[in-house]
């Protein structure tokens, strides 16, 4: 079956005054139709930068697409002419963005941004627009439709931000919805609220989504499969079950027991992943992780690993997959997932 | 209740610009009858002051002055015996206006337009351009521009009136050469203001809605990015009143700005205090409705008497 969005060996670069920023490396991946995708990793890592190439938001200059392809839908949407690409953005696929308090435009009614795509997409007039958007924010979950219409964005809370934003997202029915942190900036009630929406919607709509975040509840919740990035590169990838259960690579490891334990009986230090990311104006020829990787080998900072396939749609790109490298103990052991992890590394 | 309170502070502050230049008039040694005290009898001149009742006590002429002006009642001119100052201001003003209304239309049209124009092709030829333009703008004052446009347009290619006022073709030059300094400005403003606005998120939505550039700039760029030119309109408009004296005297437009210019050296006082209270009321409305403006523009902002609401 074709893939509803493929991408392959996506290179961006940022031209800037100290050089070329590789902010992406060699990114491959699909998404298929009514599947949740995940992105995580850290700040920096090539998230952000990835999915705004699939909508051709990064300016360029400064930004360079390298190379590589985006298939949506059969077209290559690298090749498309800006006007063919306005034609996807928006109707075929919609986006969502981290901050909802700078996302909307604070001189415009809400209504009036939602009905704008339609507008545009669907040749509605405008009465049947602003019908539809009332439908939609209704559909979001915002109470009093017809009234919040004719609201500006400042009379809304962050979280009723937020589902403005996917109703302007949603609005055109896409095939795909790319959310780009889109809990980060609200509190965490209000992050269930919207993540509980766009589960609900996604359940109805059957629409694929790329989901950004740092939270890797949220990935254990939501997504069927998941990408960890790391300095502009995809370090693993695999189903949601895999990933937590028989994590391949260190840094999804660190990933991994960062996670604060709530539940646990004691207090705990949290873990975190010692060190920074890596310069990406000269990223190392070797693994980017190694200079912060307990288990980094000679090999690591010499040659970068290839993806070794682990299981069904199980990459991980490190050289402790390799048949040559030594057994490491490495200290990932979530509470909860114990007995499965130490299960499956017998 | 705003609306209310910022009339009153109107009142006030055209009060305080009043009495200051009332006292700051009087300050200047002389008065409208000095050089008439040489060549006329000495009871003479003391009837001319009597009958512009310069005789009284400076406390007394400044009650008789307010008073005056509280009736919207400028008084006579001195000069010009037959003639109240709100005869010479209803005289002048037609010119003035016109000439200064067209400069900030143009200005604000041609401005903001090469403000948008530099900012959306921000580093590249056409921006360095308008820039260019703008500072050259910014730098070459009114009264040097105005003889070259005459020199050019008028004298050499023959295309316009040299002076004087009539038809639109005389307020051309006037109006390009009052124009081009605040065009110069906006266009700065606008451009930075632009730059700033076009990286926010919300085009980024705007742009990921599948919108055209047009419409994103038009309705999502410009309204906000307007809202720092419009808070600049002020003081231009200032700018534009007190060029008109230069200009009007260049291009030898009967506006008001000659009246203004020639009260001072004749120390004609109704006429002097006449202009500068009409002025600066001209100046305080335009301040309060540029106010009332950011409310229409930015529904953000609120119009409260305090910061409490």
């Amino acid at each position: 079956m074709d893939h509803l969005l493929e991408v392959n060996n996506l290179e961006v670069n940022f031209k800037t005054y100290g050089g070329e920023v590789k902010a992406v490396r060699d990114v491959s991946f699909h998404v298929d139709k009514g599947e949740v995708v995940a992105i995580v990793g850290e700040s920096g890592s090539g998230k952000s930068v990835t999915v705004q190439t699939i909508m051709g938001l990064i300016p360029t200059p400064p930004g360079i697409i390298k190379g590589g392809t985006i298939q949506f839908q059969g077209q290559d949407l690298l090749s498309l002419s800006k006007k063919e690409l306005r034609k996807v953005k928006g109707s075929k696929i919609g986006m969502i963005f981290q901050d909802p308090m700078t996302s909307l435009n604070p001189t415009m009614v809400v209504g009036k941004q939602i009905a704008e795509g339609l507008i545009t997409h669907q040749n509605l007039s405008k009465q049947a627009a602003k019908a539809r958007a009332i439908e939609l924010i209704k559909q979001v979950g915002i109470p009093n439709p017809e009234e919040r219409y004719g609201q500006y964005p400042h009379e809304f809370s962050g979280g009723m931000r937020q589902r403005a934003m996917i109703a302007i997202a949603l609005a055109c029915n896409p095939e795909l919805l790319i959310a780009d942190e889109p809990t980060t900036a609200l509190d965490v009630t209000i992050q269930a609220q919207v993540l509980e929406l766009m589960k609900d919607l996604q359940e109805q709509t059957n629409t694929a989504i790329i989901l950004i975040t740092h939270d890797l509840g949220v990935v254990a919740e939501t997504a069927q499969r998941v990408i960890v990035m790391y300095g502009g590169m995809m370090v693993e990838s695999g189903t949601v079950l895999e990933l937590f259960e028989n994590p391949k690579h260190p840094y999804t490891w660190g990933l991994l027991n960062s996670i604060p334990d709530v539940d646990g009986p004691e207090k705990k230090q949290l873990v975190p992943i010692e060190g920074s990311p890596p310069d990406l104006f000269s990223p190392p020829k070797g693994c980017p992780f190694a200079p912060r990787c307990k288990f980094a080998m000679d090999i690591c900072v010499e040659e970068m690993p290839g993806a070794y396939e682990i299981g069904e749609g199980h990459h991980a790109k490190c050289w402790l997959n390799d048949e040559r490298a030594p057994e490491v103990d490495h200290a990932f052991a979530p509470k909860k997932k114990e007995a499965v992890a130490v299960g499956s590394e017998a | 209740m705003y609306i209310v309170k910022r009339f009153l502070t109107m009142l006030l502050t055209i009060w305080v610009i009043a009495s200051l230049t009332f006292l700051i008039m009087k300050m200047i040694p002389g008065d409208p009858f000095a050089s008439d005290a040489d060549v006329l009898p000495e009871e003479v001149v003391e009837n001319l002051r009597a009958k512009y009742n310069l005789d009284e006590p400076i406390p007394v002429q400044y009650i008789m002055y307010i008073k005056d002006l509280a009736m919207l009642d400028l008084g006579p001119s001195i000069q010009s015996e037959t003639r109240t100052v709100n005869d010479i201001i209803a005289d002048g003003i037609p010119a003035s206006a016109t000439l200064g209304l067209q400069a900030i239309v143009v200005a604000l049209v041609f401005g903001l337009f090469l403000g948008i124009i530099a900012a959306l092709n921000h580093n590249r030829l056409l921006d360095y351009g308008a820039m260019l333009f703008a500072i050259i703008g910014i730098s070459v004052p009114s009264f040097i521009l105005a003889p070259l446009l005459i020199n050019f347009l008028a004298v050499k290619w023959g295309v316009l009136p040299v002076a004087s006022w009539g038809t639109w073709q005389h307020s051309v030059m006037p109006t390009l050469a009052l124009a081009t300094t605040p065009l110069a400005v906006i266009a700065r403003f606008m451009r930075s203001s632009m730059l700033e606005v076009m990286s926010q998120n919300y085009i980024k939505t705007a742009d990921a809605k599948g919108l055209s550039s047009f419409k994103i700039v038009v309705s999502h760029g410009i309204r906000n990015a307007i809202l720092p030119v419009v808070s600049f309109i002020g003081p231009l408009f200032v700018s534009l009143i007190t060029g008109t004296f230069v200009i009007e005297k260049i291009f030898a437009v009967p506006g008001i700005g000659k009246y203004f210019v020639d009260s001072i050296f004749n120390r004609d006082y109704p006429v002097i205090m006449g202009t500068t209270v009409f002025f600066s009321a001209i100046l305080v409305i335009t301040l309060f409705l540029i106010d009332i403006s950011y409310r229409l523009i930015d529904p953000r902002i609120k119009l409260t008497s305090k910061g409490d609401s």
